[in-house]
């Protein structure tokens, strides 16, 4: 990697600042996507800011009828809230899926949708969940929020601070893996709540994106066999060594299916 | 008296000697070393597939920090390239193509990862800006990134002066017989195959560390090599002219090679020669992403093949028309992989009368292929054991009742083959019957049924294999075209007290020889493991030795420390004569108690040993002092292990994922000295190859870029990828070693692919589908089922 200055800030007004007087600088928490394009120097920022010494940042609670997870959240710490499991299953059980045990110590909520990696698994369940992206700013709706492939609403001098999820009446979710990577190759995310009916799928297409087809259907029918006969445009899908956009389109109905049933 | 030490001889399931240094962190690998004054390296690599050199601007990069060299192929001219060690000869007669491989390239780059600059620097983030500093002008070539595009007319030349790009054309048996068996057959079943390129992934990247005394002239590698003399021999004396006396090769610690790292390369020569220009010493060591793109690839053939049968199912006459993709470059042995280590197994354990097979490698651009786990073994089985079961299912016969129809008998030994090898034991019924037992072939219906009804497709496959290792004999290898013998050597040092010191010319870079040598000496001398260590990897202290690789340590370096021990215990016995006043002829030994026959005076090896370096009272007249032998063992054939390999899988029809769910090894490995390391090195093959036959595979684009180039995109097999193996031995003993063993290292990446493609295969009966090429990834089986409707349905 290249050289860079290293900043701690302990606020999150602090991090702010920095980040608006050097717009070159990165904000870090987990660093499982930077310092791996930083070691094959593919990004050269001139500040890493490390924000995981935030206290603000941190915490997972109930209020009300949301769950808010802080940015800085482990996968892990997600998987085995008592707090995330009891209000949302389906959250802590994609948690707990997510890359391997070094990645869940590791990789953080906030650095998994701040970074919208069309294979991450967390952009499903926010943008399915109906949720809402709490920054330094201002609230952002997950609609308006996830902006295509690595891009996003959040502004460079902005930070994502928590995530707040509304508590659905039932939600699932299914991924088949990329054999190589363990990233999402096709994924699904089901939800009824106060969102409505969503079906969001990640890892097939550039972003995640709502499956409209699917989501009257299961509107009208909550069953596996009502995704069963709805099939997926390969158009516009990713396609690359491990799947072909058709593929990925089969798969978005298999994990679709699955997902309602996990949903139960 | 002694206390009763556990039998720890062969047969003995010690636990590994080595182990508790690898796993408390403790092992010592190139890297670990660090030199006085040491400085660090980064090679600028070439970006482009095919190029030529124009101007490199220096003139940055030279003034970037802590810069303290940089060398380019203009530096070194007249600086011979790394030389292959094997010169195969065309069909007229003619030797192959033999381009040069310069250590840094000279005027063109045939390959991304091509080495275009040596940087040296203070440290390593130094030299790696420094490189990115040299401007390099690139007049971007048209690649030959395809093996069969590589030999169409007017196809991008690799190198200009061999325009067809074939390096050579060659071919083994009698293609008059051949034809003839083929024109009486009452059946031939044709069959095209892939035998795709893998990429090796050792788990430790190589490293390479040059060091220069110019008070004594001499000159030091540290290399991660499984074979430290040989890159000594081809370093010293093909590309840096530098006397054996004068150049220590150290491979200490290394982790892993499967074949990746017997070869020399050009990082070796370069920091070597880089050293003793700036009289420092020079470390450079691999990123995941270099080894990616310059260690060389393995496998990458494209075959034809076709069996002749009679109507009973009797092998009549076998075809095999094979392309094997070279790279770029000619590495160390490469051109040897496709010939003599693949098409002289294509008879696998059959009777079958003759063979004709013609063999074609091509340059592309590339990175240089050679040996990987198997070496052209597993490309022959996977060719033959496909055909067979393809032959099977064509000829409406049982696919175990044709393998035992065409067996070689055990009464048939030793077996002469139509492409040159001669079997000297084997047991193939056995291995079968066993591989069939363990692995409840009979029920496996009833198992396809109750898979189908959770909507699996199951199935099943088997291969029965033989293979070629312990390599070789000297003269017969050279005669077909290798530039050294391949014999080995073993000295036996018996210290004063009795402890053992064993040089070894092997090297163990995990096959766990420090345990399974030492288990030799306390077999025949009766030292305990714990008193018998191990020298390899330093051609300071090791005499000489040609490496590890071709299943060869315990066959040929445990046949020389055999010789060696031999010598030990004659001295030995003249020794006891003279301390207990008898007749040499008198005095019987068993592990390192030396009796006179038929009474109850003993010396044990370790009294022997103190009056051998202590002789006072001794037959100084009639021999020398000291007990420290030293045998050079030149096999006298190959060994054949073979065996029996079967696979379960489960196919998930909505998705086309391929599960193992068992997997059963029945190996003849000759005589076992560890079981527990046997069985270790087994598992590990069968994991490579279930790797090969499901997950891996080295991606090219058609420009010439490597697709699958980091661990997000080429897939190794993980623990949760493979199913519980069942790995068993059935022995024969080969006849012609002194130890009766065959070899181990690479029977699981030999049998295991074709049995789990052939099971794949199996699971989708129904859908009328021939063949799955490598990897069967679900994709690919996904696209299988979606594109073919069973032919009946599974209930």
């Amino acid at each position: 990697m290249y050289d860079f200055a290293y900043h701690k800030p302990s606020t999150v007004a602090d991090a702010v600042a920095m980040l608006a007087a050097d717009p070159d600088a990165k904000p870090v928490s987990g660093g499982h996507t930077l310092l791996p394009a930083l070691k094959h120097r593919l990004n050269k920022p001139t500040a890493l800011i490390d924000i995981s010494g935030i206290a603000e940042l941190k915490g997972i609670r109930r209020e009300g009828n949301a769950l808010i997870v802080g940015a800085l959240c482990t996968h892990n710490e997600v998987a085995t809230s008592d707090v995330a499991i009891a209000a949302i299953p389906s959250l802590a059980m994609m948690a707990s899926h997510i890359g391997d045990v070094q990645v869940r110590n590791r990789g953080t909520l906030g650095g998994s949708v701040a970074n919208n990696d069309p294979a991450a698994d967390y952009p499903s369940a926010v943008l399915a969940l109906g949720a809402t992206i709490h920054t330094s700013k201002r609230r952002i709706a997950a609609d308006d929020f996830f902006q295509g492939m690595f891009t996003t609403a959040l502004e460079p001098d902005e930070l994502l601070t928590a995530i707040e999820f509304p508590i659905p009446e039932k939600a699932g979710y299914a991924k088949m893996r990329n054999p190589a990577s363990r990233y999402v190759m096709a994924g699904a995310f089901v939800a009824r709540g106060p969102a409505g009916v969503r079906v969001v799928i990640n890892g097939a297409g550039p972003g995640v994106f709502r499956q409209t087809a699917m989501e009257t259907a299961l509107s009208a029918n909550w069953s596996a066999d009502a995704v069963a006969g709805i099939k997926q445009s390969p158009d516009d899908l990713n396609s690359d060594i491990h799947g072909s956009a058709e593929y990925r389109a089969h798969l978005v109905t298999v994990m679709a299916k699955r997902a309602v049933v996990a949903a139960g | 008296m002694n206390a009763v030490v556990p039998f720890e001889g062969i047969g003995a399931s010690v636990k590994r000697k080595e182990d508790l240094r690898f796993l408390s962190g403790r092992g010592r690998y190139t890297d670990d070393i660090n030199r006085p004054g040491q400085t660090y390296a980064w090679f600028l690599r070439s970006p482009h597939p095919h190029a030529r050199i124009g101007a490199i601007d220096l003139q940055a990069a030279r003034a970037m920090p802590g810069v303290v060299a940089i060398f380019t192929g203009a530096d070194m001219t007249g600086i011979g390239g790394v030389p292959c060690g094997w010169q195969i000869h065309n069909k007229d007669g003619t030797p192959m193509a033999e381009p040069p491989h310069p250590v840094l390239a000279q005027g063109k780059v045939r390959y991304v990862g091509d080495a275009v600059a040596l940087v040296v620097a203070e440290t390593r983030q130094q030299a790696r800006d420094a490189a990115e500093a040299i401007g390099v002008e690139y007049d971007v070539l048209p690649a030959s990134a395809d093996m069969t595009q590589a030999q169409a007319q007017g196809a991008p030349a690799v190198h200009d002066d061999i325009p067809s790009n074939i390096c050579y054309d060659w071919h083994l048996g009698d293609k008059d017989a051949t034809d003839a068996a083929f024109a009486r057959a009452r059946h031939v079943v044709k069959f095209d195959l892939v035998n795709q390129r893998l990429i090796p992934n050792a788990m430790e990247p190589r490293a390479a560390i040059g060091d220069y005394d110019p008070s004594t002239d001499e000159h030091t590698l540290y290399t991660t090599s499984q074979n430290p003399h040989v890159i000594r021999l081809l370093m010293g004396a093909f590309v840096l002219n530098i006397p054996e006396s004068k150049l220590r090769v150290v491979a200490p610690d290394v982790g892993g090679g499967f074949g990746s790292k017997i070869f020399h390369y050009i990082e070796e020569a370069a920091v070597t020669w880089a050293a003793a220009r700036v009289h420092r010493p020079i470390k450079w060591t691999a990123d995941r992403s270099e080894s990616f793109c310059t260690d060389a690839h393995g496998r990458d053939h494209i075959s034809s093949a076709e069996l002749a049968l009679d109507e009973a199912g009797t092998f009549l006459g076998l075809r095999v028309v094979t392309q094997a993709n070279m790279g770029a470059y000619l590495s160390t042995f490469a051109p040897t992989v496709p010939t003599y280590l693949y098409a002289t197994l294509l008879s696998g354990c059959y009777q079958t009368p003759t063979i004709y097979a013609q063999v074609k490698a091509v340059f592309t651009n590339t990175v240089p292929v050679d040996a990987y786990r198997g070496a052209g073994r597993p490309e022959a089985t996977f060719l033959l054991e496909r055909l067979v079961d393809v032959a099977a299912r064509e000829t409406g016969i049982d696919k175990i009742d044709i393998r035992r129809r065409n067996f070689i008998r055990p009464d048939q030994f030793p077996y002469q083959t139509p492409v040159a090898l001669q079997y000297d034991s084997g047991d193939y019924f056995s291995t079968l019957d066993m591989g069939l037992k363990a692995s409840d072939w009979n029920g496996f219906e009833a198992r396809r049924a109750e898979a189908a009804r959770h909507g699996k497709l199951r199935g099943i496959g088997i291969s029965t294999y033989v293979e070629a290792c312990g390599i070789a004999p000297s003269a017969v290898v050279g005669s077909l075209g290798a530039r050294a013998g391949l014999y080995e050597v073993g000295v036996i040092r018996v210290h004063p007290t009795g402890s053992v010191t064993v040089l070894t010319g092997t090297h163990s870079h995990g096959q766990g020889h420090e345990t399974t040598l030492a288990q030799l000496v306390s077999d025949r001398l009766g030292v305990p493991i714990a008193n018998v260590d191990i020298v390899h990897g330093d051609t300071a202290k090791v005499p000489f030795g040609m490496g590890t690789y071709g299943s060869r340590s315990l066959a040929v370096g445990g046949s020389a420390m055999v010789k060696a021990m031999d010598k030990i215990v004659a001295k030995a016995k003249r020794i006891a004569a003279h301390l207990m006043e008898a007749d040499v002829a008198d005095i019987e030994h068993d592990r390192g108690t030396f009796r006179v026959a038929g009474t109850d005076k003993t010396k044990s090896l370790a009294e022997i040993s103190l009056v051998a370096y202590v002789p006072h009272n001794y037959p100084i007249e009639e021999l020398e002092p000291g007990l420290e032998e030293t045998a050079f063992y030149d096999p006298k054939n190959f060994t054949y292990p073979g065996g029996c390999h079967i696979a379960e899988v489960e196919i998930e029809t909505e998705t086309g994922q391929v599960r193992m769910v068992n997997f059963t090894a029945v190996d003849d490995v000759g005589r076992v000295i560890n079981p527990m390391i046997v069985e270790g090195q087994v598992q590990g093959g069968v994991a490579q190859g279930i790797g090969q036959a499901l997950m891996e595979s080295c991606v090219y684009d058609a420009s010439g870029q490597l697709i699958s180039g980091s661990m997000m995109d080429y897939t190794l097999p993980r623990a949760a990828d493979l199913a519980p193996l069942s790995v068993t031995t059935h022995t024969t003993l080969c006849t012609h070693n002194p130890l009766g063993v065959k070899g181990c290292g690479e029977v699981g990446a030999i049998g295991s692919p074709p049995a789990v493609i052939n099971a794949v295969v199996d699971a989708l009966r129904d859908y009328g589908v021939r063949h799955v090429e490598m990897p069967a990834t679900a994709d690919k089986i996904w696209s299988i089922i979606h594109g073919n409707a069973p032919r009946m349905a599974a209930e």
